[in-house]
């Protein structure tokens, strides 16, 4: 007995642009995507979410890390119509109205940035970190914070801050594990 | 990156009849490699079979000591299980020391079996690359070849397996399990990767439409205290100079079964057969391991930059058989 006895093959969506529906930052954003379209490519230049940024765009950088369904994860390398049915979370999600993320606090309290074009990723993924649990030394802030590229080396200030967030017990009034 | 379309399957049987029904639709898991050979022109599927949604997440513990691994299972939910990290330690070690923790939540355990090499030759769709396309040539042999494999290698191809996943299972002989249009099979993983030769362009055995369901791995139970290390050019978010996993069990100061398999050196998941074959048997000293490394790199064809590996593969498997040495290898 073979699979096309069995099952017929499904239709597929495309290459035109497609009607899907994505669910980003708590509001259902409705969107005609063509299927190639990254996740990054949907939240910068479709939705005006511009806080999430490209970097390499390969997967190497870590700036456009965000949480799909609560967990840190690469928008470059994420099809837009592969999210639908999950929950998207960018860095315009972390402050509440005008109160920003004690992450976001921590970051400028300790000048955790030059540049600041890593920034948005390095707090997405310092968020996640201290909710997985992997921030006990600065040995392993560093392994498990290695996912975000820092040109300008602001290591030590990133370490810092993370510090100061883990120790004041987290803040973590978003991600989940 | 050319047009897709796309779909997302429900059921093992649809996603498997519809990539089969036309041999330029692929399956699309974690992405993580696909997405970025996609965009760089270097695989130019038309369509993609979304199949994350499939039920082939879960880790199951086989009653006699085994594991089963659902294909879909992420690296980092892997890393972490505890049936994992005490039945078969060098996996969970070999996950944790891959990628990032942004990529391990992405990318799934079929998909690591699957990912492509990272040669920049291959990447490169303006190099000859025998891997890419076939009979135009390979521009690492005399190319900037130091992250290039010593064993293993053709004169078509000498790209590194990237897996360090893969390593791990080779020294645990696990077992691929796949459905595919002509049914079901299952692989022993040493046979799943294939040795580039004259047709690097045939990584697996795999028919198209395949696909990966799980993986297993058989009970073996001086695996608990089992290891992988590591040796790279910096210390996380890289792949590996040279890798090793490596599993010992020593009864009266003699070593009377060992698994040991190389990463990061050869154009697949490398077991050291060689070395294998002198340990059993010797005494679990330094000469064993110093004449076990030895001998399984003498096969070993290095290129003009990547000679060191010989050495630094070497040095790495006497530090890692010492090392599983005193973390009590008696069982």
């Amino acid at each position: 007995m073979t699979m096309k006895e069995r099952t017929h093959a499904l239709r597929m969506l495309g290459p035109e642009p497609v009607e899907i529906t994505l669910h980003i930052n708590g509001h259902v954003s409705p969107l005609l995507l063509d299927p190639r379209t990254s996740l990054l490519d949907a939240l910068r230049e479709h939705l005006n979410l511009t806080g999430t940024k490209k970097g390499c765009d390969q997967g190497t950088c870590g700036a456009c890390t965000v949480w799909i369904d609560r967990r840190r994860v690469l928008a470059c390398l994420t099809l837009a119509i592969t999210c639908e049915g999950h929950e998207v979370t960018t860095i315009e999600d972390l402050a509440q109205g005008t109160e920003l993320h004690p992450m976001q606090r921590a970051f400028l309290a300790h000048d955790a940035f030059q540049c600041g074009y890593c920034t948005p990723g390095q707090i997405m993924s310092a968020v996640a970190l201290l909710e997985e649990g992997h921030a006990s030394s600065d040995a392993e802030i560093s392994e498990w914070m290695s996912g975000n590229l820092c040109r300008c080396a602001a290591y030590p200030n990133i370490r810092a801050a993370i510090r100061e967030v883990r120790d004041a017990g987290g803040g973590n009034h978003h991600a989940a594990d | 990156m050319r047009p897709i379309s796309y779909t997302r399957a429900t059921d093992v049987a649809s996603a498997i009849t519809t990539v089969s029904a036309d041999p330029q639709r692929a399956f699309l898991a974690g992405g993580t490699t696909e997405i970025d050979l996609l965009r760089l022109n270097v695989v130019q599927p038309s369509g993609l079979v979304d199949i994350n949604l499939l039920p082939l997440k879960q880790i199951e513990e086989l009653a006699d000591g085994g594991l089963r691994i659902g294909a879909l299972a992420r690296m980092s939910d892997v890393a972490q299980a505890p049936a994992v990290a005490e039945r078969f330690p060098m996996i969970a070690q070999a996950l944790v020391l891959g990628a990032s923790p942004q990529l391990r939540h992405m990318a799934s355990m079929g998909g690591n079996l699957l990912q492509r090499v990272r040669c920049s030759y291959f990447r490169d769709t303006h190099s000859p690359c025998n891997k890419r396309e076939p009979g135009s040539g390979c521009a690492a042999l005399e190319g900037i070849n130091r992250g290039h494999a010593i064993l293993g290698t053709s004169e078509q191809c000498i790209a590194t397996h990237p897996s360090d996943l893969a390593v791990a299972l080779v020294a645990l002989d696990a077992i691929v399990h796949t459905e595919g249009p002509k049914g079901k099979r299952a692989i022993a993983i040493d046979d799943f990767f294939l040795l580039p030769g004259d047709t690097p362009y045939r990584e697996h055995p795999l028919d198209h439409g395949e696909l990966i369901v799980a993986i297993e791995i058989p009970v073996l139970p001086f695996a608990r205290r089992s290891f992988y290390i590591k040796v790279r050019d910096r210390s996380s978010y890289e792949f590996a100079l040279v890798s090793i996993a490596t599993a010992l069990r020593i009864e009266g100061g003699v070593i009377s079964e060992v698994r040991l398999a190389l990463g990061g050196v050869a154009t697949k998941p490398w077991r050291a057969r060689r070395a294998e074959q002198i340990l059993v048997g010797a005494p679990a000293e330094r000469a064993s391991f110093v004449q076990a490394a030895r001998e399984e790199l003498a096969a070993a064809v290095p290129r003009r930059f990547n000679a060191f590996k010989v050495e630094l593969a070497e040095r790495t498997i006497v530090r890692a058989l010492e090392t599983a040495t005193m973390m009590g290898g008696t069982a």
